[in-house]
């Protein structure tokens, strides 16, 4: 029995290795080299897209901060001690404090502001509409570099450089058009018939909008809220020029603070990164598979 | 009146004859209000956080405003503005002025290169993904979840363990003396720079191509691969007939936005170089730089940057849009 799988399997190795097809196979079966070459190519990857990472979490285990120099030294001193030094003795969790208040700012307004925009986008052909799409779409582009001069400059004169209220409305400039365009590609793949139920049973546009489609929509409007979040918690730009007192940090730039000011303390920064990135990427498995139907279908449904 | 949803019906309009034209507005008003008292809140905000500063940004790009003479406070004392206009001087000095070469040309085609080298990369790997993620595997799952790990952690923080293995001495040079192989100096010489730039914003970016086309593979049509094999397509021509013209309108979403994220790519320079790098800046950085990142701070020159570059994506754009429309191609993005 055994010597009749070895041989046919040898067998079938010999016949692909010739060039020549070998037995019929049924669609999406494949031989058994091809799918030696799918798991290798997709371990490979998988090991490039985790190691990074897994470095980072492991050189946050060793105490001094030049150790990534040396890190075969970090397996004899492990130690949390990097851990617990950042939650006691820096600004954790004021920086944690900022980028939650910024970023839960920005989502709430961008998707309350954002909802019916959408539905409006979605259901009505106004005139204007080619044109208003036209912005909506624009918007979405701008450089940071562009914004940057002038948002500064305005903030400045109404005394909101070093306000979190000044960089959640920054941050709206981009979340809200945002918003507007996923939500509309949400409120496209709700079928137009509930809409004409409801106008048959004599609720208003507006009626039709809060009663029927808003409770429809609320995986599209997760994804919207959802995305603005990790928009604005990952900013870079804006963050590090508009906030200046160190303990108003958002977490993005209170990273950056331990290469400047501490000299370097690459270890602190490690566990940090950990820290942030941990609950961060929890938080993104569990609403990704949304994410991307959403971010494709507004682009693709015309 | 009340047929708000006009997609359906919008192509039976336009038999009546053409009412006159203050006809037409109270028409349009009653048929519309409740359309632009829906949009009300977006345009204002746009018309607020978007419009009124980036007015007031081409405003100053006619100046020659920077931090020495825009109105400031220090101490008590506030300083009123003396900055001037001095009408297109500053995109005359962008685009033709001395050493114009060095200061913008140089970084514009860094751009470009960035952009082409990045898109592609992406779009590539992430199919290449994809396609073997999409067949029956064993430990599908869990290769996916591995493979969007870039994308779930946030880019400043990954950004900086690839630093942390980039400095001389970290584990990528250690691994490369250990194979005897050159061991460049990632984060100070400009090419490897550049390559290092390319290479971490590829990590990065990968993910969010690996799942939109996966997604896109998902969605075309088994009976199609059934009747191409019929036909005697083989492996190759199979992907060429059936997969890639399945995948176009994902495609031609993902490359725009990938073509538009990667331009503007500020995180992964700015946090991998800092100030250090002047060559590997890519437009939007050097902007940051001119405007925020030296002193004094040059705000008219940063501005005009970001007009430019704003200028540089719509031409883009509609070019983008045009010819995808040669082939018939629905993007509403």
């Amino acid at each position: 029995m055994s010597t009749t799988t070895v041989e046919t399997s040898a067998d079938v190795t010999e016949q692909r290795s010739a060039g020549r097809p070998g037995r019929a196979r049924g669609r999406g079966e494949r031989g058994p080299l091809a799918s030696l070459v799918s798991h290798g190519v997709l371990i490979g990857a998988g090991l490039i897209a985790l190691f990074p990472i897994a470095w980072l979490v492991f050189l946050s285990l060793g105490p001094d901060k030049d150790d990534y120099l040396h890190p075969g030294r970090i397996w004899s001193k492990m130690t949390f001690d990097n851990y617990a030094f950042v939650l006691q003795d820096t600004n954790f969790f004021d920086w944690l404090k900022s980028s939650l208040i910024v970023s839960l700012g920005t989502t709430v307004i961008g998707v309350l502001i954002a909802a019916t925009t959408g539905y409006a986008v979605s259901r009505m052909r106004f005139p204007g509409y080619r044109k208003f799409m036209w912005v909506l779409l624009v918007t979405q582009m701008f450089p940071v570099a562009v914004l940057m001069v002038p948002m500064y400059q305005i903030l400045s004169e109404l005394q909101l450089i070093d306000t979190y209220l000044g960089l959640i409305l920054v941050y709206c400039s981009t979340a809200v058009p945002y918003c507007a365009w996923l939500l509309k590609g949400y409120f496209d793949t709700i079928p137009f018939e509930i809409d004409e139920a409801g106008r048959v049973d004599g609720l208003t546009p507006f009626g039709t909008f809060a009663r029927l489609i808003l409770p429809l929509a609320k995986p599209g409007l997760a994804v919207a809220a959802f995305y603005s979040f990790i928009t604005a918690f990952g900013e870079v730009a804006f963050a590090t020029t508009f906030l200046l007192d160190d303990e108003k940090y958002t977490l993005a730039v209170g990273l950056q603070s331990f290469v400047s000011e501490h000299d370097a303390q690459r270890n602190l920064m490690a566990a940090t990164a950990v820290l942030i990135a941990i609950p961060v990427s929890a938080f993104f498995y569990l609403v990704q598979k949304n994410l991307v139907t959403g971010l494709t279908a507004g682009g693709t449904k015309g | 009146m009340t047929v708000a949803i006009d997609r359906a019906t919008g192509k039976r309009r336009g038999d009546a004859p053409r009412p006159g034209l203050g006809q037409r507005l109270k028409h349009g008003y009653q048929k519309h209000w409740y359309a632009y008292v829906m949009i009300a809140p977006v345009v204002i905000v746009l018309g607020v956080l978007v419009l009124y500063p980036l007015a007031y940004g081409f405003y100053l790009t006619l100046t020659d405003a920077n931090s020495l003479n825009t109105a400031r406070t220090i101490g008590v004392n506030e300083i009123e503005a003396t900055y001037k206009f001095i009408g297109l001087d500053n995109y005359a000095d962008i685009l033709w002025g001395e050493t114009a070469y060095d200061r913008f040309w140089s970084h514009f085609l860094w751009t470009i290169v960035w952009t082409a080298a990045c898109v592609a990369l992406h779009y590539t790997i992430g199919l290449g993904l994809a396609l073997l993620l999409n067949q029956k595997l064993r430990g599908r799952t869990f290769y996916r979840l591995i493979l969007v790990l870039p994308w779930a952690v946030p880019t400043f923080v990954t950004v900086f363990g690839w630093r942390f293995m980039l400095a001389d001495g970290g584990i990528i040079n250690s691994g490369l003396e250990a194979l005897h192989l050159p061991t460049p100096l990632w984060l100070e010489d400009t090419f490897w720079q550049r390559f290092a730039a390319i290479m971490v914003n590829t990590w990065c970016g990968v993910p969010f191509m690996m799942v939109s086309l996966l997604g896109g593979l998902q969605s075309i049509d088994a009976s199609l691969y059934e009747a191409a094999e019929m036909d005697g397509a083989g492996a190759w021509q199979r992907f060429r007939y059936v997969t890639l013209p399945g995948l176009r309108s994902v495609s031609s979403t993902v490359v725009l936005l990938g073509v538009i994220w990667t331009f503007n790519q500020f995180a992964v320079i700015f946090l991998l170089f800092g100030n250090t790098a002047p060559d590997a800046q890519i437009l939007v950085t050097w902007a940051y730089y001119l405007g925020f990142g030296q002193q004094p701070r040059d705000f008219a020159q940063s501005a005009a940057y970001g007009i430019l570059l704003l200028a540089i994506l719509i031409v883009f754009t509609s070019f983008y849009r045009r010819w995808l429309n040669r082939n018939e191609q629905q993007l509403a993005i």
